[in-house]
């Protein structure tokens, strides 16, 4: 939000860049080419994914900068890098543990939107407790075969890729026998079954694997291994789900073999038909309303005849100062990355701040509303936005580990507190106590768990 | 200029200070001075001034300052609130010379400033009455001119910072032309002032009564609703600064015992109860820290939405400032509820400052006039009467 504003505030190569970029655009942009090409020509220039390597499709900018680069396509009108986790989690986790090989097999397709790739970790037996999957992955000749069931799996109905978790040594404890694939989704061993959210909408799964093949080659990281290899796909998802309020971002362009019909539009009807849908229509998790602010809650209120109640007024003024301060919060880091200094502990706020921000809003959203509030779809404020976002709301507090772990997070990372006893910790992972949801074993265990 | 990123200078200015402060004002130094009428150490104070410039650290170099801007006060500010240092800083340094500054009366700087920025005057600014409002309008202490020159005041003011101790009292009164500053020497016929009981028992307050007191007026007549709005703009996000810097002081005291303290054989810091109370402690400080020095930039910038912004800031620093503090009482236990912990003295200063210079709602009421314009306005207006008085205010957030 208010990205003019905090432009001028910004390190000054953040000025550089966006120039480098606003200028990369105008050249290469073209309203009458096809999403697909528009595509390729934005993965070869780096800008689709700047803060990677330049080796490998970045151009090397740290994040603050990169953010700024997607700003500019933003406001220029342009598509977007394809949504969805193959950016976000898989790409810089290849990157940091990914053979040469695996690199340049994976990096540029994901980037093109020719590959989308879900998130295999959650099961009905580990969730924040993640270490204690039970899913198994047996060695077989050039292959693993692998047997179990993902759950919560966000997309992995238009998934090419799954960034898979499964226990390859049930013998060690439980951190120490996990080995992280690339598992091709389009195969007879991988059923999806989409489960139904609380919003009504479909947008998460079950996932059943038997007798599921990975080659040997797609084995990301070492054998065993697979635990440092999900702590960065974790730290990823912390950072990223974080950084999601605030700052503009471009429309993200359809990923996925499945979609690639869609790819097949002119750039310009790509845009048109973003514009029209009413924003925040794309996912069911998505935030997107919550990420523009107290901007429609400001407009809606006036709109409503609501902006004389000093009630009102009080919520709406302290919306936007929380979520204001996120982004301050946010340019602090980048400041400090940018000045050479280490993160600070601004850094890990902003998982935490996205979702009380997306409490608040609905809470701020009810009050401007009154009995609006109770209606939904096109019977409702903004075109039923205020609805699906209250509905919304719980997800952030829960996915990509919950407000409860990030507490963890922050009090043993961030502030040194001693961590809680997990007794499960050195024993063998099959002689782990099963939780309720039966499959595997759901150990009491808390330490390490998706933090 | 670089919003975020402090200089060299100033982080130096921050280390020497902190050093200063651990020396100068340790806690059994702030027991001390609490529980003495006047409430600071002059021998802190001319070290204060002759050490570390810091009497004149925004007062021109010309007057014998240190020439610093917003950016540098709050980093001071910041340092004071850890430390809780008792002394009439804030009076003198940032409200007074604040508003001797804001007044644009070249005269007045040149007689006034020198001797505040040698340690050798005292000073505050009286604005707030019975009312305890920090602002020009409305006010019910009269000025009157005198025909020999000069002018008389007569009315009473309240929650004057260190007004009984001040050499010097800037007062807002209600002119023939308006609402204009006046400046008051201690000895002046026809004052009169009382200590107050305060709350915060680190920073000294006063009733101070005029009946006909010989004053000389501080710039123009009718020009005191914008000095003082002005003035009391960057004296908030300097006290947002000394918020911060005191909830920081709380956390770090909360996770310090939540690391030693031992029950049922664990430390306490290995409950979550604990531990994510001082996770929510550290979102609360850090983000109270980001509104606090993004609001000294745009200060030092003049930003359009300074005073937006300023507001904001004040509001969110004074509701973090008092959860932390309270919390760290809980953290505590027993100990934590005693006259002799630390605790208190913070969550003292918290209560006090939360509403100090305005509490959270009046400030996010101001904001909300940025963002929806006064009622039956539209946003923006910030000229119109009622309203908190900045030109070319951006008007709602994209
Ligand atoms: C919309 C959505 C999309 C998702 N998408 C994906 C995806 O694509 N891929 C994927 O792998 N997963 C996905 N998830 C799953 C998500 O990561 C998990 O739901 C989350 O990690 C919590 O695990 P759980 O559901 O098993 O809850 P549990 O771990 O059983 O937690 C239940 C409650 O207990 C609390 N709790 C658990 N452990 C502790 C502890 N140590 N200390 C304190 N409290 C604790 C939790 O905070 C929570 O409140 C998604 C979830 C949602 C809601």
């Amino acid at each position: 939000m208010r990205s003019e504003d905090d432009a001028g505030r910004v390190p000054a190569e953040a000025g550089e860049v966006r120039r480098e970029a606003r200028a990369w655009i105008k050249e290469h942009l073209d309203p009458a080419m096809r999403l697909a090409d528009w595509l390729e020509v934005l993965a070869d220039s780096g800008w689709a994914a700047p803060s990677w390597p330049r080796r490998w499709h970045g151009k090397g900018l740290p994040p603050a900068l990169a953010a700024a680069a997607q700003e500019e396509l933003a406001a220029a009108g342009a598509p977007g890098p394809p949504a969805g986790l193959g950016i976000m989690l898989a790409g810089p986790t290849i990157i940091d543990h990914g053979t040469e090989e695996q690199k340049r097999r994976f990096l540029r397709p994901l980037l093109t939107g020719e590959h989308a790739w879900c998130q295999l970790f959650s099961e009905p037996g580990a969730g924040s407790d993640l270490a204690s999957l039970a899913t198994r992955a047996r060695r077989d000749g050039e292959e693993f075969i692998v047997d179990g069931q993902k759950v919560w799996t966000s997309l992995a109905q238009v998934a090419d890729y799954g960034m898979l978790l499964a226990r390859t040594d049930p013998s060690a404890p439980k951190h120490h026998g996990i080995s992280y694939f690339a598992l091709g989704m389009g195969q007879p061993g991988v059923e999806v079954r989409p489960l139904r959210q609380m919003t009504g909408d479909s947008l998460f799964n079950e996932v059943f694997l038997s007798g599921a093949r990975v080659a040997a080659g797609d084995l990301i990281g070492e054998l065993n291994g697979g635990w440092a290899v999900a702590r960065t796909t974790l730290a990823h998802e912390r950072t990223s789900l974080g950084a999601r309020v605030g700052g503009r971002r471009p429309f993200p362009s359809p990923a996925g073999s499945r979609l690639a019909g869609q790819r097949e539009v002119t750039v310009a009807e790509f845009m048109a038909r973003c514009r029209q849908r009413s924003p925040g229509r794309t996912s069911n998790a998505d935030t997107s309303m919550v990420a523009a602010g107290a901007g429609p809650l400001i407009r809606l209120a006036a709109d409503l005849g609501r902006d004389a109640d000093p009630l009102v007024r009080q919520e709406l003024a302290r919306l936007h100062t929380i979520c204001q301060i996120n982004a301050w919060n946010g340019l602090r880091g980048r400041a400090a990355a940018e000045a050479g200094g280490p993160p600070g502990p601004e850094a890990s706020l902003g998982k935490l701040m996205a979702s009380q921000i997306a409490r608040l809003w609905r809470e701020t959203a009810t009050l401007v509303c009154g009995p609006a509030a109770m209606l939904a779809g096109p019977d409702g404020p903004l075109d039923g936005q205020v609805a699906l976002q209250a509905l919304a709301a719980p997800g952030p507090a829960i996915y990509g580990g919950s407000d409860q772990i990030q507490r963890n997070v922050i009090g043993e990372r961030v502030l040194g507190l001693p961590k809680e006893p997990d007794p499960s910790v050195g024993l063998p992972w099959r002689q782990l106590r099963a939780g309720p949801a039966g499959r595997g074993p759901a150990g009491g265990g808390r330490e390490g768990g998706r933090s | 200029m670089t919003t975020f990123v402090f200089t060299a200078e100033q982080q130096e200015l921050r280390q020497t200070l902190r050093k200063f402060l651990a020396d100068h004002s340790p806690p059994a130094q702030v027991r001390r001075l609490m529980e003495t009428e006047e409430g600071y150490d002059p021998a802190v104070w001319s070290l204060m001034a002759d050490q570390l410039g810091l009497l004149g650290l925004t007062v021109p170099e010309e007057h014998g300052g240190l020439g610093c801007g917003p950016v540098e006060q709050v980093v001071v500010c910041e340092e004071m609130g850890r430390a809780l240092l008792c002394a009439p800083y804030f009076a003198t340094a940032v409200l007074a010379t604040g508003a001797l500054l804001a007044s644009g009366d070249g005269r007045a700087q040149a007689e006034l400033l020198p001797p505040i920025a040698a340690g050798s005057m005292i000073a505050t600014l009286a604005v707030a009455e019975q009312d305890g409002a920090w602002s020009a309008r409305g006010l019910r202490t009269r000025a009157i001119a005198s025909p020999g020159g000069g002018h008389r005041l007569s009315g009473a003011k309240s929650y004057v910072i260190d007004g009984a101790i001040a050499d010097l009292i800037l007062v807002a009164a209600q002119a023939d032309g308006g609402p204009s500053l006046f400046a008051v020497r201690a000895g002046a016929p026809g004052l009169t002032r009382r200590p107050l009981r305060t709350l915060d028992l680190t920073r000294k307050q006063a009733a101070v009564e005029f009946d006909e007191v010989p004053a000389a007026l501080i710039g123009t007549e009718g020009a005191g609703e914008e000095i003082v709005s002005r003035t009391v703009r960057l004296a908030a996000v300097a006290l947002a600064a000394e918020q911060v810097g005191g909830a920081q002081r709380c956390l770090d005291m909360s996770v310090e015992y939540a690391r030693l303290r031992v029950q049922f054989g664990r430390p306490i810091g290995s409950f979550q109860a604990i531990k994510h109370t001082c996770a929510d402690m550290l979102v609360d400080v850090e983000s109270a820290r980001s509104a606090a020095y993004y609001a000294a930039w745009a200060a030092a910038q003049d930003a359009p939405d300074l005073p937006l912004v300023a507001s904001m800031a004040k509001a969110f620093c004074s509701e973090a400032y008092f959860r932390v503090a309270a919390e760290n009482i809980q953290v505590h236990g027993g100990i934590g509820f005693t006259w002799e912990h630390d605790a208190h003295l913070y969550y003292r200063r918290a209560k006090s400052t939360e509403v100090m210079l305005g509490a959270p709602a009046e400030h996010r009421e101001v904001a909300a006039g940025y963002l929806l314009g006064r009622a039956g306005q539209p946003p923006g207006r910030p000229g119109a009467p009622g309203g908190p008085g900045a030109p070319g205010m951006p008007a709602r957030p994209s």
